[in-house]
């Protein structure tokens, strides 16, 4: 077997590939941090960083990109990250490629939360502990309840998840109802997905590293998950365990982001679908360029979303589908993984 | 030393026995054949031997040690099972599919190295599809994915190979080609076979252990000569047979 093929494979691929998504990410971040009403050359967002001597010139835009742009830039890209992270879970662990992190309800229980904060007038520190408890109950309630006689199954927690989803869909119907007047445009946004009124993501940083680095160590097995349970059990897989584990995982991370920018949809299940179609099939690669890449997509949907229409600013789930659509759809068209031939 | 061994086990499967006291020994060298009638417990059988599913009655030992107490891993190194079917959603390459074959030998961060990858196109090589390997398994005909899955058991390198319906879409060349080959490892690397069949003739020919479900709880095991007896044969199909004497045996034909 020459040695060479195996390079391509194992080692070239990956190093390209997540060069390239690493490149994508800093292009992203540099964008955002210079966009915007304030005009921020390049020099100045170089002198800003490794130095931050802000001379006398440059204090407004110095301002502008440390104390506004760069927490809104990393909550974005923080986001954006987790979600693809937790699509790609969520798809291998239902073995459904149309699933996205909000199938089983952790979006709902959280958006419950979040407008019942709202209603309450509380501020947004009570909003995020309220959404984030939301997500938690509802991932609670899931877990518990798709245990039937002692089965886990696919199909079972598929089904107890979209039917708590769809219960909290009436209750955020019920509350936007009864809501008044002033309050409906924030509770819409909210609902859109919303990265203003972010702070800087003190707590999603962790989450998403120790998420990627748990999800990388079950990388191969969820690699073999994909090919059944059954197989995957007589390959040596403790199953069970395992998907309780990714649901675990997936939720949290779900619950992390929703918690930071709202339900914002789209980059879950698209951004793995991309990759995908790219050719990257094997989960240890997958979900770190899935972070990579949906971080940057949702960076880049938000700058635009902030900037397009400014000073208006758009829900980011808008543009992460405008900008996210014609990709996708360019990609399909395409691909040569659907007529048969790897790589 | 047995390599597998039940010890009073029952199986049963909603109301249906599939077996109950069953005493099986699997030795090195051996390729059983298990026959039946549709839904009377062949492929729970062999879930149960894999482990997969846990019996209603009775142990089983591998290599003297208790089954159900073995954590997966150990066990899928010396036990592989090809199912019946393949539950391809999710693209893969031939290749990619086949190497899943090593995991239970590869640490929790190792990644598969040249050697496992040269296993891996060593088996498709020996099942036919070294051309194949860039080829997503969903683009496979039937016969070329039965293939594949026999290439990923053969990666694997288990000490017991239990196959459920191994020829199923298999041309005859490939039924021949296939049997010969896993009959081939058994004999060189002292492994053993467990097969599920409805060919009679081809299990006549390859194997050399029997074991009848009846669909009642009641089996009967042995070799060619005490368990495929045309009375145990015609009980258990519910159906007259012809015996006509053929190169490797007795060909079996349905009246």
């Amino acid at each position: 077997m020459p040695a060479s093929d195996m390079t391509r494979a194992f080692i070239l691929r990956p190093v390209a590939l997540l060069g390239t998504l690493l490149l994508l990410t800093l292009a992203s971040l540099l964008f955002s941090l210079a966009s915007g009403s304030v005009a921020v050359s390049w020099q100045d967002l170089l002198a800003i960083f490794p130095g931050t001597t802000i001379d006398g010139g440059n204090d407004l835009a110095g301002r502008v990109v440390l104390e506004l742009r760069w927490p809104r830039t990393v909550a974005a890209f923080i986001t954006g990250a987790l979600l693809a992270l937790a699509g790609g879970l969520m798809q291998v662990l239902l073995r459904n490629p149309l699933a996205d992190p909000y199938v089983l309800g952790v979006s709902g229980g959280a958006a419950t939360g979040a407008l019942l904060a709202m209603l309450a007038g509380l501020g947004s520190l009570w909003l995020q502990g309220a959404a984030f408890s939301g997500a938690l109950i509802s991932m609670l309630l899931v877990f518990g309840l798709s245990h039937g006689s002692g089965s886990w199954t696919t199909s079972r927690l598929l089904l107890t998840g979209i039917v708590i989803a769809s219960g909290w869909g009436a209750i955020i119907g019920l509350l936007l109802a009864i809501s008044p007047e002033q309050g409906l445009r924030g509770m819409l946004f909210w609902l859109m997905g919303d990265l203003s009124s972010s702070g800087f993501p003190s707590s999603g940083f962790p989450i998403l590293v120790i998420g990627l680095v748990a999800a990388m160590a079950i990388g191969r097995t969820l690699n073999i998950l994909t090919h059944g349970e059954q197989t995957a059990g007589a390959l040596g897989v403790n199953v069970r365990p395992l998907r309780y584990f990714i649901y675990l995982l997936a939720s949290l991370l779900t619950a992390t982001a929703v918690t930071l920018a709202g339900s914002i949809g789209f980059v879950g299940l698209i951004v793995p679908h991309m990759l995908r179609l790219l050719g990257v099939r094997d989960h240890r690669l997958l979900l770190p360029a899935a972070t990579l890449l949906g971080g940057s997509l949702l960076l880049v949907a938000d700058t635009l979303a902030r900037t397009l229409l400014a000073p208006r600013q758009l829900p980011v789930g808008i543009l992460t589908a405008l900008v996210g659509v014609p990709v996708f759809l360019l990609l399909l068209h395409h691909s040569r993984t659907l007529h048969g031939e790897a790589r | 030393m047995s390599l597998l061994a039940t010890s009073s086990l029952g199986i049963t499967i909603g109301t249906t026995t599939v077996c109950s006291g069953l005493e099986l020994t699997i030795n090195k060298g051996e390729r059983w054949c298990v026959l039946g009638r549709n839904g009377t417990g062949k492929t729970t059988l062999l879930h149960t031997l894999a482990g997969l599913r846990p019996p209603a009655a009775g142990t089983i030992a591998l290599n003297n040690r208790p089954l159900l107490h073995m954590s997966r891993k150990p066990v899928a190194q010396q036990i592989g099972l090809l199912f019946q079917d393949h539950a391809d959603t999710f693209p893969a390459s031939v290749l990619e599919t086949v190497l899943t074959g090593r995991h239970p030998w590869l640490g929790p961060w190792q990644w598969e190295g040249c050697r496992d990858v040269a296993m891996a196109r060593d088996a498709l090589q020996a099942v036919g599809l070294h051309n194949m390997e860039d080829r997503m398994v969903n683009t496979l005909s039937g016969g070329e994915r039965r293939r594949a899955g026999i290439a990923c058991l053969l990666t694997q390198d288990p000490q017991l190979l239990l196959l459920d319906e191994p020829t199923n879409h298999l041309d005859i060349h490939y039924q021949i080609r296939m049997l010969d080959l896993l009959a081939k490892q058994v004999a060189h690397n002292s492994k053993a076979l467990l097969l599920v069949m409805h060919d009679l003739n081809l299990a006549v020919r390859y194997c050399n252990r029997f074991l009848l479900l009846f669909g009642d709880g009641e089996t009967i095991q042995g070799t060619v000569a005490t368990a495929l007896t045309q009375a145990n044969l015609e009980q258990l199909y519910q159906h007259p047979l012809q015996a006509i004497p053929g190169p490797h045996g007795m060909v079996w034909l349905p009246q």
